[in-house]
């Protein structure tokens, strides 16, 4: 049974109105459209949308036999990846430093946090704009570390630049995360490792991040969601998934088949698949919570 | 506290400044670039103080539009920034008033069906817009919502995260409270109004925060939702100003119209940074 209060009013009707607004959007936003996902991915539809066959598995098949699909999972499971170690590990080294220094912290997070407010596509935009073969101010300046930088045509160039907007802007909910983490442990645990004589990176690796693990679990699995989603407007805008398909991820290529493709079928497979990721991790988000509670 | 001996403070506050400065600098440089004409820009290397077309541009950013904006009849961020403005606050608060009644249903009511609603909105949080995107499309297109605020703003009206905050929130609220409304002679709504909102302030701001923002930064919904010029957002227009080609792209209009789609929302996360940062790092876990 879900949780409630002991003491509630009595009401029979009013609640059902209460309910209503959000119930009704859900329904009609979300149950129906994914009702309509799943079953779309059992059809192949003309583009024009006259005709309609059932085919069956048949477009999760054509999805997972397509070389260039299967790619796009490893590209998005590799994009995620990246993203969250990075921004994790910068985010940790940074909120370790910001720790415990009173109140100059404040002057620290406000700058660091502010990427939060920054769209994803701005951020995509900053960063392109740094990049670009024609007017970029950093990829000008590779050129006297003998790195000739074009993201238009070499491939690896685009995923580092997609991870490098993506990772500037998620650092910011990283480092709160942490910080928050570290406000949480107490001082004596430190202080008495201290005494001890353990150095502060011994006390960090032994004391401060086994008790964080549960804030990186956490965060680890935000940070995939955030990659997995989050990051369509700057692919879409400055990649088009490319060169060479080297940036084209799951949301994108759902996208890109559903909307230019017109292939309803095949972008419905597609969607059937991506929301077997989603609720792989908001299980895996759940079962943290469930562990935070009982232990 | 430990005392820091000086050279590990140096290492700190060294490391902790050049971090600030990455977060700054591509800023920074956007910045700039607002603020040179665009033969400036396309100087190598960039200048990196700012120049002498800050009005100019701004003026051209705000009024006219640029290249991908349309020819004759371009709009300008002005506009822009009213769309983002009506969607965001559009979504914002319909967001924070549909969950604080549904969370006030789920919490001080009992009755048949409430674990399913319950179980309902959980379910939401698995198909985020992405997983349901063309059969939402067909839907609003079938509507006829297609290119008008409705459809940019309904469709995501509905927010699992603002519903379990308030929930979580109404649950730690204590039980001699109500009873003691009761008593009073308090009918539901009255508590609702009188009690319950003015007490639920601190939720009501981080939420104000955190969808005000996701509304603000939206981008593949209103994509796909609007094809005339006048629904722009200004993640829209930056994305048409930015489809032609690099050399040939109105970069210092760009660059303005990218720092006004920044500063709203940085003002409202910097300006509501202790409410929002103790807010976000407690209820998303």
């Amino acid at each position: 049974m879900v949780r409630g209060k002991h003491v509630v009013y009595k009401n029979k009707v009013l609640p059902y109105f209460l309910v209503a607004p959000e119930m009704i959007l859900v329904l009609i936003f979300f149950i129906w459209p994914a009702a309509q996902a799943l079953l779309q991915s059992l059809y192949r539809e003309d583009a024009f949308g006259i005709t309609r066959t059932f085919v069956g598995l048949d477009n999760f098949r054509r999805a997972l036999t397509e070389p260039l699909y299967v790619r796009s999972i490893g590209t998005t499971l590799a994009f995620a990846l990246t993203v969250a170690v990075s921004t994790m590990a910068i985010a940790l080294f940074l909120s370790t430093l910001a720790n415990n220094i009173g109140k100059k912290a404040l002057a620290y997070q406000t700058v660091i946090i502010s990427p939060y407010a920054v769209a994803p596509l701005v951020a995509g935009v900053l960063w392109f704009f740094l990049f670009s073969p024609a007017v970029g101010y950093i990829s000008y300046n590779l050129r006297f570390f003998g790195v000739r930088w074009n993201h238009t045509i070499v491939p690896g160039q685009a995923f580092f630049l997609v991870v490098l907007a993506a990772s500037w802007q998620r650092i910011a909910y990283n480092f709160l995360f942490y910080l928050g983490g570290m406000h949480q442990i107490p001082d004596s645990f430190i202080e008495s490792a201290a005494i001890d004589g353990a150095t502060p990176i011994k006390r960090f690796w032994k004391i401060v991040f086994p008790l964080l693990s549960p804030t990186t679990f956490f965060l680890l699995i935000m940070n995939f969601i955030y990659t997995f989603f989050e990051t369509f407007p700057v692919i879409h805008q400055l990649t088009r998934g490319g060169p060479s398909n080297a940036t084209s991820t799951m949301v994108y290529r759902i996208y890109r088949d559903g909307f230019i493709g017109l292939d309803f079928g095949g972008s419905a497979a597609q969607s059937v698949i991506l929301m077997a990721f989603v609720i792989t991790f908001v299980a895996l988000q759940f079962r943290l919570v469930e562990r935070k509670v009982y232990y | 506290m430990i005392k820091d001996p000086v050279r590990t403070r140096i290492f700190r506050h060294s490391f902790l400044i050049l971090g600030c400065l990455i977060v700054v600098f591509p800023i920074y440089m956007a910045f700039v670039a607002s603020t040179l004409s665009l033969a400036e820009i396309f100087q190598r290397p960039m200048p990196v103080l700012p120049g002498s077309q800050f009005f100019q541009n701004y003026y051209q950013a705000i009024f006219i539009g640029g290249r991908g904006l349309g020819g004759e009849r371009a709009i300008g961020a002005l506009v822009m920034a009213r769309n983002s403005m009506i969607m965001a606050v559009g979504i914002t608060v319909s967001k924070i008033i549909i969950s604080l009644l549904s969370s006030f249903a789920l919490v001080f009511f009992r009755y048949p069906g409430r674990s399913i609603f319950f179980w309902l909105v959980l379910l939401t949080l698995m198909l985020p817009v992405e997983v349901r995107i063309v059969p939402t499309y067909q839907l609003v297109s079938d509507f006829g919502m297609l290119n008008s605020f409705p459809g940019l703003i309904i469709p995501l009206a509905v927010s699992a995260t603002a519903t379990f905050l308030f929930r979580q929130y109404f649950l730690t609220i204590p039980d001699e409270l109500v009873e003691a409304a009761k008593i009073d002679g308090a009918g539901p709504m009255h508590f609702f109004r009188t009690i319950l909102i003015p007490m639920a302030r601190t939720p009501i701001a981080t939420l104000v925060v955190i969808q005000f923002v996701y509304g603000w930064n939206q981008y593949l919904w209103p994509l796909i939702v609007t094809t005339e010029r006048k629904y722009y957002t200004l993640m829209i227009g930056l994305s048409r100003m930015l489809a032609t080609a690099d050399h040939q792209a109105d970069w210092h209009v760009i660059m303005a119209i990218t720092i006004i789609a920044m500063v709203p929302t940085m003002i409202l996360v910097l300006t509501m940074q202790q409410q929002f940062v103790k807010g976000l790092t407690e209820s998303d876990k």
